[in-house]
C-alpha cells in the first residue's frame, strides 16, 4: 500500500438509473485493488463519507442528464471542485432516454404520469451534462463498460484523458465474426455507432441502439438506404434513431427543445 | 421546549435520492416524512406512440438494480397483450436470469448497504480494510450473480437478449456448465453468508401491517402468479389496480399505495411470510439457523429474508441450470405475436417487491402503459414504521435517532429512481 496522497474520486448522480455507478462496483470484483490506487470521497449511492467543502476531487464522475433547473446549480459547484469532470454513461453523455420525451409537448408528458397534480414537480427538457457544464471527457454506453471505465481511471491518474475508439462498431462485429444484423434482416445503427463495446448487443443477436453515441462523421443517409435495402422499414429506423440519440437527432434536424 | 429534529438530506446508501424528516415538539410527533425528491423519469409517456418491440429495452432503464425484473415484467405484459404462448426453454431461462439478479440485487444490499451499519462502520470501504474476507466473498457472489445475466441475457445490466416472445440468443452447454461450476462453488459463501447475519444483531421493533406477493402454489415465484395479501385474499394480475390504489403527495416524487390497510409491504419480507411454504428446504433450514419463522413483522428483519431468498436462488438456479442441461438448450425463434392489438398485464415479484407494468398496444404500437414499483407500494409502510418507532426512541440521544431511522428506511432497500416516473391516469 501507497502512503502517498491518494487521487480523490468521487461520484455523484443526476437523473438516470445508477446502472454505471453499479457497474463500477461491478468492476471491484475484478479489480479490488483499485480501491489501493485512489481515494473514493463521496459515492452516496455505496457509502455515507463526504469530503470536506474545502477540498478538490482530482476526478469526479457524474452519471446522469440534468432534467430541471434546480440541477444546475449542484452540477456547478462539482464542476468548480472537480479537476477533472467525466461524464459516465449515456444519460450524462449523450441525454441517452431521457430525452424520448423532448420531442413530445412537455405539459402533455407530465400530465401523462402525474394527472392534475403535474404542476407539483420540477422538470424541463432533458440535457446531456455537457449543454450546462464543461466536461473534460465521456465514458459512453448504456451501461458503461467496465474495462473501458478502468482504463479511463488509468489515463487519467496518468493526468491525460481517455481517448475513445472513433471508429464505428462494425469493425468490432467484423472482428468477433458476428454475422452483420442486415443480413438477418433487422435494424442495427453500427455503421454510424462508436465502438468501444465489442459489439455485445449484434453479438447476442440484437441490432445496435446507438447508446455510445455517435462516431465523429456518421453517415446517416448511407446507413438508411442499406438498412432500407435489407428490408427494414423507415419507421423503424428512424425509431431506432431516437432510442439513445434523440437530443443529436434533434439537434442534426435544428430542433432545439 | 423539547424538540427533536431530524433532517437527512439525501440518504446515503439506497437508490436514488430522498430525506427523512422527522420533527418532535414537546414529545409531540409533528412531522414524520420520507420525502421522494428524486427527479420524475417519465418512462410511460416516452414508450407511447413506439413499436411493442422496443419498450423491454426502454424501460429495463427505470433500474440499473432490477433491469432485469423490469424487462421482464414488461415483456410478460406484451406478451398477455398479443396472445403469445412462451415455450417450456424460454421460461427456465427466464426464471435462470431472474435469480441472477435476485442474487446480485439481495447481495449488493445485504453485505454492503446494510452490513456497514450493523459492523458500525459509514460503508463497505473501511470493511475492505478490517474484514477484507466479507467484502471478498460479498463480490464474489457478486460476480456469480453477473455471470448469470451476462450468460443468459449478453450483459449483467440491462438484458439485451430477451425479446418479446423469447430469446434470441441462447446459452451453450459449454456456458451452463460454467455457472453450474460457480453456483456449487457459491454454497460456501452462502453458508458463511447465513452464518455472518446469524451472528449480527438487528434492531427489535414489531408493526403489524399488510404483506403482498405474488404466489404460485407449486413455485416460489417471481415472474406471473397471483397476487396474494396476508390478510388472506387473492387476486389475478389484471386486477392489480384494485390492491395498488394509488394516491399522490406534494412532497414525494413517487406515487403511493393501500390495500386492505392504511399501508402494506412488498419485498423479501412479504415474499417469506406468504410463500414459505414454497421455499427450498435449503433455504427453509437457513430460515431456522437465522431464526425466521413467517409471520415476522419486524421491518429490520428484510434483510434477513433477503439472506434466505439468495440461498434459495442459488439452490434454484443450480436446478434450472440441471434441467436446461439435461433437456438440452435448443435454437428456438422468438414466439411471433398471433395478433397486434391489445392490453396486458405482466406481474414480477423483482427484489425490492411485487412489480406491474401494463401495456395498450394498437396496431404494434403502444398507446398506453403503466408501471407500478415496489419502491412507491412501500413507501407508505415505511413512514408509518417511522410514525410507530419514533416515540419509542424519542428518549435517545439524536444520532441514535436518526441512525435508526436511516437503517429503518435502508431495510426497505427503496430503490428511489424506480419509483418515480409513475403512472398514467387514464387509458384511452
Amino acid at each position: 500500500m501507497t502512503t502517498r496522497p491518494r487521487p480523490k474520486v468521487a461520484f455523484f448522480d443526476f437523473t438516470s438509473c445508477e446502472g454505471c455507478q453499479l457497474t463500477v462496483v461491478d468492476l471491484l470484483q475484478d479489480h479490488p485493488e483499485l480501491l489501493d490506487a485512489v481515494e473514493i470521497v463521496e459515492f452516496r449511492e455505496a457509502m455515507s463519507e463526504k469530503l470536506p467543502l474545502d477540498e478538490r476531487y482530482t476526478i469526479a464522475f457524474v452519471e446522469g442528464s440534468c432534467t430541471r433547473a434546480s440541477d444546475e446549480a449542484r452540477l456547478k459547484s462539482i464542476r468548480e471542485r472537480a479537476d477533472f469532470l467525466i461524464a459516465l454513461g449515456a444519460c450524462a453523455d449523450l441525454g441517452g432516454v431521457n430525452t424520448i420525451r423532448n420531442v413530445m409537448p412537455l405539459q402533455e408528458v407530465r400530465e401523462y404520469v402525474y394527472g392534475d397534480k403535474a404542476d407539483w414537480y420540477e422538470t424541463y427538457p432533458a440535457r446531456p451534462i455537457k449543454a450546462v457544464v464543461k466536461v473534460d471527457a465521456a465514458i459512453p454506453g448504456c451501461p458503461i463498460d467496465r474495462n473501458e471505465f478502468a482504463k479511463a481511471v488509468t489515463h487519467l491518474l496518468q493526468g491525460r484523458l481517455p481517448n475513445l475508439p472513433d471508429y464505428p462498431l462494425c469493425i468490432e462485429c467484423k472482428a468477433l465474426g458476428t454475422v452483420c444484423m442486415y443480413q438477418r434482416g433487422q435494424a442495427c445503427l453500427g455503421p454510424v455507432t462508436r465502438a468501444g463495446c465489442g459489439a455485445i448487443c449484434p453479438a447476442v443477436g440484437y441490432g445496435c441502439e446507438g447508446c455510445r453515441g455517435f462516431v465523429p462523421s456518421p453517415n446517416l443517409a448511407s446507413m438508411r438506404e442499406v438498412m432500407r435495402e435489407a428490408g427494414v422499414g423507415d419507421e423503424e429506423i428512424e425509431s431506432r434513431l431516437r432510442i439513445f440519440l434523440t437530443y443529436q437527432m434533434m439537434k442534426l434536424e435544428g430542433v432545439t427543445s | 421546549m423539547s424538540r427533536v429534529h431530524v433532517d437527512v438530506h439525501h440518504l446515503t446508501r439506497v437508490e436514488g435520492h430522498g430525506n427523512i424528516v422527522v420533527d418532535v415538539r414537546n414529545g409531540v410527533l409533528e412531522k414524520c416524512e420520507l420525502q421522494i425528491v428524486e427527479t420524475p423519469r417519465f418512462f410511460e409517456p416516452m414508450v407511447r406512440g413506439r413499436t411493442y418491440k422496443e419498450v423491454a429495452h426502454i424501460v429495463s432503464r427505470i433500474c440499473g438494480i432490477c433491469s432485469v425484473g423490469h424487462s421482464t415484467a414488461a415483456l410478460r405484459a406484451l406478451e398477455a397483450a398479443l396472445g403469445i404462448e412462451l415455450t417450456e426453454q424460454t421460461i427456465l431461462l427466464r426464471r435462470l436470469n431472474m435469480h441472477g439478479e435476485m442474487l446480485d440485487s439481495h447481495v449488493l444490499h445485504t453485505y454492503m448497504l446494510i452490513a456497514p451499519d450493523l459492523l458500525g462502520v459509514q460503508s463497505v470501504v473501511p470493511l475492505a480494510k478490517s474484514q477484507p474476507e466479507v467484502v471478498l466473498r460479498a463480490l464474489r457472489m457478486k460476480k456469480l450473480a453477473g455471470e448469470i445475466c451476462r450468460i443468459i441475457s449478453g450483459r449483467h445490466t440491462h438484458p439485451i437478449a430477451m425479446v418479446v416472445g423469447g430469446f434470441t440468443h441462447t446459452p451453450s452447454e459449454k456456458d451452463l456448465l460454467y455457472l453450474r461450476k460457480l453456483l456449487l462453488d457459491a454454497r460456501a459463501d452462502v453458508d458463511a453468508t447465513v452464518d455472518l447475519f446469524a451472528s449480527l444483531e438487528l434492531p427489535a421493533f414489531e408493526r403489524e401491517t399488510e404483506y403482498i406477493a405474488s404466489h404460485k402454489d407449486d413455485e416460489y415465484c417471481y415472474i406471473d402468479g397471483v397476487i396474494a395479501s396476508s390478510e388472506g385474499q387473492t387476486w389475478l394480475a389484471n386486477d392489480y389496480r384494485s390492491v395498488t390504489n394509488e394516491y399522490l403527495l406534494p412532497y414525494s416524487t413517487a406515487k403511493r399505495a393501500r390495500n386492505l390497510r392504511e399501508s402494506y409491504m412488498v419485498g423479501a419480507l412479504a415474499r417469506f411470510n406468504i410463500n414459505f411454504e414454497q421455499l427450498h428446504p435449503k433455504a427453509k433450514a437457513a430460515a431456522e439457523r437465522l431464526g425466521m419463522k413467517p409471520p415476522v413483522i419486524n421491518p429490520y428483519m428484510i434483510t434477513v429474508a433477503q439472506v434466505i431468498e439468495i440461498v434459495h436462488c442459488v439452490e434454484d438456479a443450480l436446478e434450472l441450470v440441471d434441467q436446461l442441461l439435461t433437456k438440452g438448450v435448443q435454437w428456438e425463434d422468438p414466439v411471433a405475436p398471433p395478433y397486434l392489438s391489445g392490453t396486458g398485464v405482466g406481474v414480477c415479484d423483482v427484489p425490492r417487491g411485487i412489480l406491474f407494468h401494463e401495456y395498450t398496444i394498437e396496431d404494434g404500437v403502444v398507446t398506453g402503459a403503466n408501471c407500478i414499483i415496489p419502491t412507491g407500494q412501500n413507501l407508505q409502510n415505511v413512514e408509518l414504521d417511522m410514525r410507530a418507532l419514533v416515540p419509542k426512541i424519542i428518549d435517545k440521544p439524536q444520532p441514535e435517532i436518526t441512525l435508526a431511522l436511516e437503517m429503518l428506511v435502508r431495510a426497505y432497500d427503496p430503490c428511489i429512481s424506480c419509483s418515480t416516473h409513475l403512472l398514467d391516469v387514464e387509458f384511452k
